[in-house]
């Protein structure tokens, strides 16, 4: 008997320590900003800073970095300095309502710039909105995040303070359909995904439109963003026949998943959404990656001519990390809460007013510049009206833009 | 039904790897009835050793041949080194101390060790990658195995056969015996006990090295979490197999590996099932499968045998 109680106590106690390493370290990356005197305004960050996730997260928070201090340099905003604080959610969507209220807690932060999971923004949204906090986020693309859990029959917003700068999985599932039935030829996809907002959703909208367009599906997985092992799923993927694997999550499992699949034999490309859009997707998925595919918001940066700059300047900035997927959508995320803060600050006879939050929110609905991703504004839901996609493949080791245009349904 | 065979090798390495990692929360729970749950980390940081040799130790452009025995005794060492220093410091001095005591400093520890490994190791903050043996797979009719799984396949069964040559027939195997059916008797005959837990530490730390490299050469890829889950299932595994018993870990590992694989391919297949039967619900299953071991077998499957326990 005392052996089952420890082991009764020994689970418990395991329990608890899964619980325990959700709450880890946090980084405080926000001591940037030489203060020249006047007020400073702080524009929030909240992304994975560390943990599997963390290059996307880092490229956010680099980027803001990189936005608040050209606004500074120019002197953008008349006696406001901008400075950064970013706070590590760790994909978790209970760090991120705790990152959440941290944020409104500080008087000086007008505006956050994050998160990169749809599931952690879900449990962030409320904490924002009742504090008439504004949160543009770079990276969500669930549909329900804007336009509420009926999205797909009656859209309804449901926070006024949640804007995006990217676009949203009801067009880029279908977009990939579209490419895959279309340009690539394909006719028997394997669906999986990881059963989180995100995957799941975008999984949702791709077999919906891959039916749509005369596709059939060979057989529909979910797997545990914990594991490691995909071998029985490979195992099946191979034996089911199918020409290509659509996954729905994101590059940490995304990158084993690909070199199980081509381990068990089956020498079919693995296509995936914005969240597998990583370089570090190939450096998991290693040599047998080639060929895969991703969608990913807009077009590249590197061929934009607006971005030409960002990138020259985010080389220039000595930033460790890459800017990855999201960097250009951070920049333009920050820079429109940077522009709702002038537009604020200029109606008020330069100072900023006392309700400068719900003042800034207010703005942002009408905030229009020609950012690095293009033309930045929002629809009536806080979606960007820039509905711009890209197909990228693995080519060598790197991502190559392959096809970019704009989803029509 | 022809995936079958595949099915059960893909479990069977799984459960190679479970069973590795499993011996040595068996050895030390046979011997001083402590659940290390830091040993889940023990393995990870056997896996970082490895790599560290590959990376700082070999010459670049070494074959894998060459390199790879070198990385296997990096990773003993580091594993084993750092098993050493936990009992040392971490475990002795609670010696005595109410059951619950070393078990949350295990706790802790493993907390400790997996956030070094991530302040301190160059870029480990996401996953490394990590070096593959050249060669392409192998075809045995419909199976394939990959060639890191080779070394696997190899290394469960060798290590068995060691740890049981240990434990039967050397001095200080028997001395372990003996400190396990009875410290203070074996104390008494002379066996110097605190030197024979130092030992089971150390041997439970070089399978789950065996264990971390074996991961490595599996998925390409190492991070500083990923001891945690595999530690987690590895105790299961130990409880399944019948904590205390050193075949007992190795069986309820592959027992494991195999109940999750064939969860995750045929569960959906049953009529009504299909939404329980995705590659998500494979630790359901697998848990499911504990409970019912221990509410009619509560010994584990091979628990009974005490003599062998070590």
């Amino acid at each position: 008997m005392r052996q089952r109680s420890l082991i009764a106590i020994t689970a418990a106690l395991s329990a608890g320590a899964l619980t325990l390493t959700a709450c880890g370290s946090r980084d405080s990356g926000g001591d940037k900003g030489s203060d020249s005197g006047g007020t400073v305004v702080t524009i929030g960050v909240d992304a994975p800073l560390t943990g599997d996730l963390s290059a996307l997260g880092l490229g956010i928070k680099n980027s803001v970095d990189l936005a608040a201090k050209t606004a500074n340099k120019q002197k953008y905003v008349d006696g406001v300095t901008f400075k950064i604080e970013a706070l590590d959610d760790q994909a978790q969507p209970s760090s991120g309502q705790q990152n959440a209220t941290k944020l409104v807690a500080n008087k000086s932060v007008l505006g956050v710039v994050g998160p990169l999971n749809s599931s952690v923004a879900e449990s962030m949204q409320k904490v924002f909105d009742d504090a008439k906090l504004v949160e543009v986020s770079p990276a969500n693309t669930n549909p329900a995040l804007t336009q509420g859990t009926d999205w797909a029959t009656s859209k309804k917003r449901v926070y006024k303070s949640y804007f995006r700068t990217a676009t949203t999985d009801a067009i880029q599932g279908p977009f990939a359909a579209q490419y895959l039935v279309n340009d690539a030829k394909k006719k028997k996809v394997f669906v999986i995904d990881d059963k989180k907002t995100y995957g799941a959703g975008l999984a949702g909208t791709f077999t919906e439109e891959f039916k749509k367009l005369g596709g059939t599906v060979a057989g529909t997985e979910h797997i545990n963003p914990d594991s490691k092992d995909f071998s029985a799923i490979a195992t099946k993927v191979k034996n089911s026949g199918a020409d290509v694997v659509y996954y729905g999550g994101e590059y940490p499992q995304a990158g084993p998943l690909s070199k199980q699949i081509k381990a068990a034999g089956a020498k079919i490309p693995v296509v995936g959404g914005d969240g597998i859009y990583s370089a570090d997707f190939i450096k998991l998925a290693g040599a047998t990656a080639a060929g895969d595919l991703a969608t990913s918001v807009g077009a590249p940066v590197e061929e934009l001519a607006s971005a030409k700059e960002f990138v020259a300047n985010y080389k220039n900035g000595g930033y460790k990390e890459a800017y990855e997927a999201y960097g250009g959508y951070s920049y333009d995320s920050a820079w429109a809460i940077i522009e709702a803060v002038k537009k604020v600050v200029d109606d008020n006879g330069g100072k900023l007013p006392d309700d400068a939050r719900a003042k800034v929110t207010e703005a942002m609905q009408n905030v229009s510049f020609d950012g690095v991703t293009g033309k930045v504004s929002f629809d009536e839901f806080g979606d960007a009206t820039n509905k711009q996609l890209t197909v990228y493949a693995v080519e060598n080791g790197n991502w190559k833009a392959v096809k970019s245009g704009t989803y029509s349904g | 039904m022809n995936e079958l065979p595949q099915q059960l090798v893909n479990g069977l390495l799984l459960g190679s790897m479970y069973g590795l990692v499993a011996i040595g929360y068996t050895m030390v729970y046979g011997i001083v009835q402590l659940i290390n749950f830091a040993h889940g980390e023990i393995f990870m940081t056997g896996a970082f050793g490895a790599l560290s040799v590959y990376l700082w130790v070999v010459p670049n452009g070494t074959t894998m041949w060459i390199a790879l025995p070198l990385m296997l005794i990096g990773a003993m060492l580091v594993a084993a080194l750092v098993a050493i220093g936990a009992e040392r410091f971490a475990y002795r001095p609670l010696r005595g101390a109410p059951r619950l005591a070393p078990l949350i400093t295990a706790i802790g520890l493993s907390l400790a060790l997996q956030q070094a490994v991530w302040a301190w190791y160059p870029e480990a903050k996401s996953a490394r990658t990590f070096p593959q043996i050249e060669g392409g797979p192998f075809h045995i009719g419909n199976v394939t195995i990959q060639t890191g799984d080779i070394f696997l396949l190899a290394a469960a069964p060798i290590s068995m056969a060691v740890l049981a040559y240990f434990v039967m027939k050397t001095r200080t195997g028997r001395g372990m015996q003996a400190t396990a059916q009875d410290p203070d008797t074996a104390k008494l005959m002379g066996v110097n006990t605190d030197r024979i837990i130092v030992i089971a530490f150390a041997l439970g730390a070089i399978f789950a090295a065996v264990g971390g490299v074996a991961y490595g050469l599996k998925y390409g890829q190492i991070d500083y979490r990923m001891g945690f889950i595999l530690g987690l299932k590895a105790f299961t595994a130990a409880v399944l197999g019948g904590i205390g018993n050193i075949y007992g870990a190795m069986i309820g590992g592959v027992v494991l590996g195999i109940a999750e694989t064939l969860a995750t391919a045929y569960i959906a297949d049953i009529p009504g099932m299909d939404k329980f039967g995705s590659q998500s619900w494979a630790d359901v299953w697998a848990f499911v499968l504990l409970i019912l071991v221990l509410l009619f077998r509560p010994q584990g499957l091979l628990g009974e045998r005490v003599a062998d326990r070590a």
